[in-house]
């Protein structure tokens, strides 16, 4: 590495000043999108600092080795802190790229009137601030799938509570899009949760489904005939006035399906079929009578 | 050949399907059901399906057959205790059994069929 020993010594000797280069670099190229610019100032001296130990020992060829565990680990912070700040994995990796700029000055000034050297020397580094470079876009990348994945998961878990508001009677308030998978789950889950509970009754509430086209139309008609079939009637309500008509004008019919505008109307239907009624406590009606 | 049984309780009929539906069976029962109806003036026949696990389009268009032939009888049907997944395969072959009534689980069946029995006895 008789190359490249030139560069532990700028990263050592000119460490401050080309850490300013590089931030100049990064205001010019970024124009001041990076936010906090103190906590990246900090990040970027801790890496210049973390760098040249792992240059002088390190294998420049590997960055993956243990000597250079330092280094990305202050790179996965970088990226993930900017990445959660809204750059792009783009302008993450131009963060790191930044400080070619202010390197190949400093290693041209150091190398004098030898271009050969010279261009070893910059061949060398870019290299290295390449894979390092690249390094971040991959933690980028792999900091937003974990956000997607996680969401996803979420999503999935959010989608099919089936909520008990009575002995006998479920609700099953759906939230977002309907396809034909969630749709499954979703019979499946009341299904299951007829049976345990032994409830006669099940209010559908859609007032979370932005939109109800045939398709859905028909995944909630399954629904209500499977349930049907196993002795539990089922209501549909949150029925929103443009969703009313656009059911009309698609022309689904929804048979003899019970409908209301809202899950109290809903529960209303479900306590009169299952012989119950809500009164005033004694104290109201004594209040007023 | 096997039969499944037939139990007379009061007005109703009882069937309990314990065994694997296959077509003759099916055949068999619908003949059963129908001469058991008018044997013993039945008002009402409960068919509980709670120990299927598999239910084809055939045992699907069986139970719709008896629902409407003990119906010209003056007998009410009620299924009960269909599982989720038949009930999902039914809905899936497009079998939503329109002339059969259902309930959860046989209590809940003999308690549909006593209301609607007392309802119609009113009604004479």
């Amino acid at each position: 590495m008789a190359a490249s020993n030139k560069l532990p010594l700028i990263l050592e000797r000119d460490g401050p000043h080309l850490l300013k280069g590089w931030m100049m670099e990064l205001a010019a190229t970024n124009r001041g999108r990076q936010v906090n610019p103190e906590v990246l100032t900090e990040q970027a001296r801790e890496l210049l600092n973390a760098l040249q130990p792992a240059v002088q020992q390190g294998n420049l060829e590997d960055i993956k080795g243990p000597t250079w565990a330092r280094v990305r680990e202050i790179l996965t912070e970088i990226s993930r802190t900017q990445t959660k700040q809204g750059l792009s994995p783009t302008e993450v990796a131009t963060l790191v790229f930044s400080v070619k700029r202010p390197l190949f000055q400093a290693l041209e000034k150091e190398t004098g009137k030898d271009p050969e050297a010279l261009a070893k020397e910059i061949w060398n580094a870019t290299l290295l601030l390449d894979r390092l470079g690249l390094f971040t876009t991959e933690v980028a990348l792999k900091t937003r799938e974990e956000v997607i994945s996680r969401q996803q998961t979420e999503m999935l878990e959010l989608s099919t509570p089936v909520v008990k508001l009575w002995e006998g009677i479920l609700a099953l308030p759906l939230i977002g899009t309907l396809d034909s998978e969630r749709t499954q789950v979703v019979m499946e889950s009341l299904l299951e949760e007829i049976v345990r509970s032994g409830s006669n009754i099940a209010i559908i509430d859609i007032t979370g489904v932005p939109t109800v086209d045939t398709l859905v139309a028909q995944h909630l008609l399954k629904t209500v005939a499977a349930a049907r079939l196993m002795g539990a009637e089922c209501i549909i309500s949150g029925i929103r006035p443009q969703i009313a008509s656009t059911i009309v004008h698609l022309g689904v019919n929804l048979g003899d399906v019970v409908t209301k505008a809202t899950l109290a109307d809903a529960f209303a239907v479900a306590l009169r079929r299952a012989d119950l009624a809500v009164v005033k406590s004694a104290a109201a009606r004594n209040e007023q009578g | 050949m096997d039969r499944i049984p037939i139990l007379k309780m009061g007005p109703f009929l009882l069937v309990t399907v314990q065994v694997d539906m296959h077509d003759e069976l099916a055949m068999a029962l619908q003949e059963d059901l129908t001469e058991k109806i008018v044997s013993s003036h039945a008002r009402a026949v409960l068919i509980d399906i709670s120990a299927l696990d598999v239910v084809d389009s055939f045992i699907g268009r069986m139970l719709g057959t008896i629902a409407s032939t003990s119906r010209i009888l003056d007998a009410e049907t009620v299924v009960v205790g269909m599982r989720p997944a038949v009930a999902i395969t039914l809905v899936e072959l497009g079998l939503s059994l329109p002339g059969v009534r259902t309930a959860l689980n046989v209590e809940k069946g003999m308690d549909l069929l006593r209301a609607s029995v007392n309802g119609s006895e009113r009604a004479r």
